[in-house]
């Protein structure tokens, strides 16, 4: 493997202490990961059986972002922004499994009433801003939220206005305008924004190396006087501890971070990927570093949770996401006579 | 009393909403301290403040996406084009997000945004200064969109695009700016999805709207003293179309003109002609006809350029034409 190369940054990041882990975080990031994964096994799972449509996009191996980062801010307080790869940000901000998997199965009962599909997952309530099936695109919508946060604390004079926007996007997006131009404008006015990179190291079939000039992303946030950081996306808990310092920036009138989590997805870019340019070595490398398995291991070490305690909550989740595909395959599909609703608003 | 010149009809109509909500702002290139390329803000960046009335980089495309994503989360962002043309840069932000996303949402979020500017053919501007992208976005679904051309209108219209709930896109034109007129007194609003029968008449329908209209109104003096009695509709609306005014007159004269300052393909005369079609044509006494400009990139040479668009005369030969030939 070259130097500098994706596998090779992980490898030169300082080995870090999770000594403060306790037991109630342990479990509620044992269980956001474990949701996560076992709910994207199931989309394979009917996508091949074909109950599901379209273009889905699954977040293997990536689930230490999710659960990091999400895990570690406010829910309904803060916001969140994903892309097409949303499912399991929806799941981390807490909307329920069965409105994400109603949605993808096009039914009424979906986070967004069936209109929306896999890429496109809203959830007012949840904050969760959306989906965005257009690279880059969401960013600006993120910034607009982390304005309104700034606006409604300074130009409102909302003392309590303190909400925080996480937006995620992938390396391969890191190229777009949209990226730079938002990167700008966040630290300009010093919103209240993270910029979560899942720097997987393909964008489809275009590794990141071959696209882009400097492939060391977070050092990008230098050029706009940003604070950035690179951390282990393999690492819930190296993922949690750098958001809560973009967290802590972020309220306190700061502004803006972009990290950098170095992550690796374990499947094909969509279920319709064929998948066939990624090296068995690479993929090797990355199986090791399973995140849900390292967070196993320091449950174990610091035995936090017992393995009984583990397997009852493995078990427990599949219900829950059987229950989920059971709710979603007999739900309605939306009512034909309401195909132009959504359209306006009144 | 003095007359309002447009651009301050515009400017006290964004301040009145200002003053009213706090959640109404402003965002865009020079919008702030320099007051808006066309003055429409100006002053307001002093009594607002700079995040109410906020200068933006030159970033069209992630300026347009942060009023969304600000309206997602509770404001009204007013956004200006410096000119429109510009936000051919925003397209993807005005189609992708503020037109679909509140239907791709199943209705969680809401867009109220207001996308305003100049646009239209100026004096020798050149071709890309010189774009009507109103035929451009007029496909994106989930907006409205809608064109001022006096005063009184424009402050009305301005008024209500800001209290709408869903994503506008106003249409101010380069050349009307200066034109002055005495507003009606108070707190009055045009609604945004009615035309504005500007003349009435019986013999035959003229359609247009934006700059347009003035020069309807040349044609229309001529056509009187021909003894052509014309009845001009402004349209406003360019999404919807207020399709009942339009019927309405056409089953009174049984003849139409479109006249638009937009290019002939793809332009908002070629959807308004599909619509009378299937919607008039019974009461059809000649083939609707469109008077638009080339379909070239706008010239920079003063006659060029008139060569481009509709002139008044054009207007009252075809009109004429269509009257004593039955055309
Ligand atoms: C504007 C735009 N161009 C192209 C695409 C097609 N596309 C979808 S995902 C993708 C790669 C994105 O890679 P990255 O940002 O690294 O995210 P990842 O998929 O790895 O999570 C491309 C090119 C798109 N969705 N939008
Ligand atoms: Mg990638």
């Amino acid at each position: 493997m070259n130097k500098g190369s994706h596998a090779e940054r992980l490898n030169h990041l300082p080995e870090r202490e999770s000594s403060d882990l306790d037991r109630e975080t342990a479990l509620k990031l044992f269980k956001d990961m474990t949701l996560g994964r076992r709910f994207e096994d199931k989309c394979a799972e009917m996508y091949y059986r074909g109950k599901m449509f379209g273009f889905v996009h699954l977040y293997n191996g990536q689930e230490a972002v999710s659960s990091g980062v999400i895990g570690a801010m406010k829910l309904k307080h803060d916001w969140f922004c994903s892309t097409y790869r949303d499912h399991v940000h929806a799941l981390s901000a807490g909307v329920p499994a069965k409105e994400v998997m109603s949605e993808l199965f096009g039914k009424e009962t979906g986070c967004s009433k069936g209109r929306g599909g896999s890429m496109h997952l809203f959830s007012k309530e949840h904050h969760l801003l959306g989906g965005y099936a257009f690279i880059g695109e969401g960013i600006p919508v993120a910034l607009g939220s982390a304005f309104t946060s700034r606006y409604k604390k300074d130009a409102l004079k909302d003392e309590t206005s303190d909400s925080v926007t996480a937006a995620f996007f992938g390396d391969g997006t890191c190229n777009n305008g949209q990226f730079f131009e938002c990167l700008n404008m966040a630290q300009l006015w010093k919103l209240p924004i993270i910029f979560v990179v899942e720097n997987n190291k393909w964008a489809i079939g275009m590794a990141h190396d071959r696209a882009t000039s400097d492939p060391e992303i977070w050092k990008k946030a230098n050029a706009f006087g940003m604070k950035g950081e690179e951390v282990d996306g393999m690492n819930v808990l190296a993922v949690r501890e750098a958001t809560q310092r973009a967290i802590q920036r972020a309220r306190s009138g700061e502004g803006p971070t972009l990290l950098e989590c170095l992550t690796y997805r374990f499947r094909g870019h969509s279920l319709a990927d064929p998948d066939e340019l990624r090296s068995e070595e690479e993929k090797d490398f990355w199986a090791k570093r399973d995140p849900i398995k390292g967070l196993e291991k320091v449950i174990k070490e610091k035995k936090l949770i017992s393995n009984e305690e583990l397997k009852s909550i493995e078990k427990e989740i599949d219900k829950e996401v059987n229950e989920a595909v059971d709710f979603a395959l007999n739900a309605n599909d939306p009512d034909p006579t309401e195909l132009t609703k959504y359209i306006w608003a009144d | 009393m003095a007359g309002t010149l447009l651009f301050n009809a515009l400017r006290d109509a964004i301040d009145e909403e200002m003053a009213k909500d706090p959640h109404v702002c402003v965002m865009g290139e020079d919008v702030g301290q320099y007051g808006g390329s066309y003055k429409v803000t100006k002053d307001l960046y002093e009594k607002y403040g700079e995040l109410r009335v906020l200068d933006t980089p030159i970033a069209e495309n992630s300026f347009t996406g942060m009023a969304v994503g600000a309206a997602m989360t509770g404001l009204r962002p007013i956004v200006e084009g410096m000119n429109m043309g510009f936000l051919l840069l925003a397209f993807n932000q005005i189609s992708n997000n503020m037109g679909m996303l509140r239907y791709t949402s199943g209705g969680n979020f809401t867009i109220p945004t207001v996308v305003r500017g100049p646009g239209g053919v100026g004096r020798q501007l050149g071709a890309e200064h010189s774009q009507r992208l109103e035929a451009y976005f007029h496909a994106v679904p989930g907006i409205k969109i809608v064109a001022c051309s006096t005063p009184t209108n424009a402050k009305g219209l301005m008024k209500a695009a800001i209290r709408d709930n869903n994503p506008v896109l106003f249409f101010e034109h380069v050349l009307l700016y200066n034109l002055s007129e005495e507003l009606p007194k108070g707190d009055y609003i045009c609604a945004l999805d009615q035309a504005d029968i500007v003349k009435e008449g019986k013999d035959i329908t003229i359609l247009t709207y934006s700059r347009m209209r003035h020069h309807c109104l040349k044609a229309l003096e001529q056509l009187d003293s021909k003894g052509i009695d014309a009845e001009l509709i402004d349209l406003i609306s360019l999404k919807p179309f207020d399709l009942e005014t339009i019927s309405k007159s056409i089953k009174k004269t049984h003849k139409v003109i479109i006249v638009e300052e937009c290019m002939k393909t793809g332009g908002i005369g070629a959807e308004l002609i599909a619509l009378i079609n299937e919607n008039c044509f019974d009461e059809l006494d000649s083939r609707p006809v469109r008077l638009s400009s080339q379909d070239i990139p706008t010239p920079y040479n003063g006659k060029l350029e008139n060569l481009t668009i509709i002139q008044p005369h054009q207007i009252v030969e075809t009109a004429e034409q269509m009257i004593t030939q039955g055309l």
